[in-house]
């Protein structure tokens, strides 16, 4: 019983984990490859 | 130091396997700064002259050697270091990473303020050149242990993200630069501590998040195969038992082959499509290629690898091989039509499929010889990347020279490099050919390498 009760804040906190790595590598490597397209397209202008 | 040690970072019950590729790409994402390392190259021939070259500032051809270096200790260190990553653990193994890594720019930015070559040669080039080796390999097998379902897929994450590094670290530089140069400064020592400090606190992270499953896990739902497939193990080879095979060799030409080509063409590709489409690509539109180009070999090193789940390793290269040698004579008959579109084309997928081929490989290397060893066998095999870093260039470059020499006009003096390398991938197709399942003996429990797998069995 108590551990179905664990298993809401569990997800939570696990979801918020997966959220915040994810995002830690994700928003830089998403930043990088929208600066590259960026010079590309104006080199193509 | 204890909480580096192996023991201290089996995951817990609950645990995600989805934090292992963003602890994995928290490394590769920072080691993939080596391929923006050129950015640093030009502001170095002005330290002394500040706006125009003097005469006691480096010359490039002395900076080029920073790059060689690096990769050159990375064959090095991954080869030499696979098992001790391996023993060890991928926790401390991105720990010492780290250190080298984040090391080797605050030593390099020494040698920039001294204003000394040889501290900046020892600095990114030795100490950055082992903490790319460890840095590269150090996930391995880490993500193959936790995707057993989908081990292409989860390597190429990581390795998509060696490809990706430069997309982060060329803008990144430039910025730091800008912010941190003067009238009378160029500002590259100060970027390179900057950018010490960014990696060390960024690896850090993978090395604190990143877990090894606990004995016999598996993930949800998963079942084995039960059908055994025919070139996919479920035993393991002792690393150095795994040399003595001729699959390791086989494996080892097929990379060596499908680099080659791709990394020859890979630094020649702005000016070959300049020369090849004179008054047509300009080098400004030659250098957004070159971007596009790049993104194509990130994308190719999670897509393709992903697809190697589905249709297998040894099918992936026949892919690779196959397509990649037609692709390659097509380019000198896309410059005989003038068209640009298909050159472009082909070298969208010849790219990816550069990228492609260092993703899959740990998974061709973990179906063969097993999960156990396969970061150090990976490391090993990294020697065939140094071979074909210097037979690609050499063999793109002196091609090229011949021909201009003996009266080839420049739009089609690629013509014959194109050939020969279609011609190298087709060894590549023969070599995958050749791959079968590796023999009994080598297997651990059949044959016991002086008693060392069953040491390492015991200790774990």
């Amino acid at each position: 019983m108590r551990m179905a009760n664990d298993r809401g804040p569990r997800a939570t906190h696990n979801a918020l984990k997966l959220a915040l790595a994810w995002g830690f590598v994700g928003i830089p490597l998403v930043w990088g490859v929208v600066q590259t397209l960026v010079n590309a397209i104006k080199a193509f202008h | 130091m204890s909480f580096l040690h192996r023991d201290r970072s089996v995951a817990p019950p609950g645990y995600s396997r989805w934090l292992i590729p963003p602890a994995a790409l928290c490394v590769h994402l920072c080691i993939g700064e080596a391929y923006a390392f050129s950015v640093f190259n030009l502001p170095m021939t002005k330290l002394i002259g500040i706006t125009t070259h003097a005469p006691n500032d480096w010359k490039l051809t002395e900076l080029g050697w920073i790059f060689s270096i690096a990769i050159f200790f990375l064959g090095a260190s991954a080869a030499l270091l696979g098992r001790w990553v391996e023993e060890g653990g991928p926790r401390r193994a991105m720990f010492t990473a780290a250190l080298c890594w984040s090391g080797g720019f605050f030593v390099a930015a020494i040698g920039v303020y001294l204003h000394n070559l040889w501290i900046v040669y020892l600095g990114y080039g030795v100490l950055g050149g082992i903490g790319l080796g460890i840095g590269y390999i150090s996930p391995v097998s880490t993500l193959i242990r936790w995707f057993p379902d989908r081990p292409g897929m989860a390597t190429g994450m990581a390795i998509m993200g060696f490809g990706g590094g430069a997309f982060i670290a060329a803008p990144l530089s430039v910025w730091l630069m800008s912010k941190f140069s003067t009238p009378s400064h160029v500002g590259v020592a100060e970027t390179f501590i900057a950018m010490g400090i960014i990696y060390l606190c960024f690896m850090m992270v993978g090395a604190a998040i990143v877990r090894v499953p606990p004995p016999g896990w598996q993930p949800a739902g998963y079942v084995a195969p039960v059908q055994p497939q025919r070139l996919v193990t479920t035993r393991d080879v002792f690393v150095y038992d795994a040399l003595k095979t001729p699959q390791f060799w086989l494996v080892w030409l097929v990379l060596c082959l499908n680099v080659t080509a791709g990394i020859g063409v890979l630094g020649q590709a702005s000016a070959m499509c300049q020369e090849m489409f004179h008054h047509r690509i300009t080098a400004v539109a030659a250098s957004g290629l070159i971007g596009l180009f790049s993104l194509f070999n990130m994308g190719g090193r999670y897509f393709w690898s992903s697809i190697s789940d589905f249709i297998g390793r040894k099918n992936t290269y026949f892919v690779f091989f196959a397509l990649g040698a037609f692709l390659y004579a097509l380019v000198p008959h896309s410059g005989a039509v003038r068209s640009v579109a298909l050159f472009v084309f082909c070298y969208a997928v010849i790219f990816s499929m550069y990228g492609g081929g260092f993703a899959t490989v740990p998974a061709y290397l973990r179906d063969l010889f097993g999960t156990r060893y396969v970061g150090a066998i990976h490391g090993m095999l990294l020697t065939a990347w140094s071979m074909a870093g210097i037979l690609g260039p050499v063999l793109v470059n002196y091609i090229r020279q011949y021909n201009v020499t003996h009266g080839v006009p420049a739009a089609q003096a690629y013509n014959v490099t194109m050939y020969v390398m279609a011609f190298l991938l087709v060894i590549g197709f023969v070599a995958n050919v050749l791959i079968r399942p590796v023999a009994e003996r080598y297997y651990i429990g059949e044959t016991e390498p002086q008693g060392v797998g069953r040491r390492v069995m015991a200790e774990r």
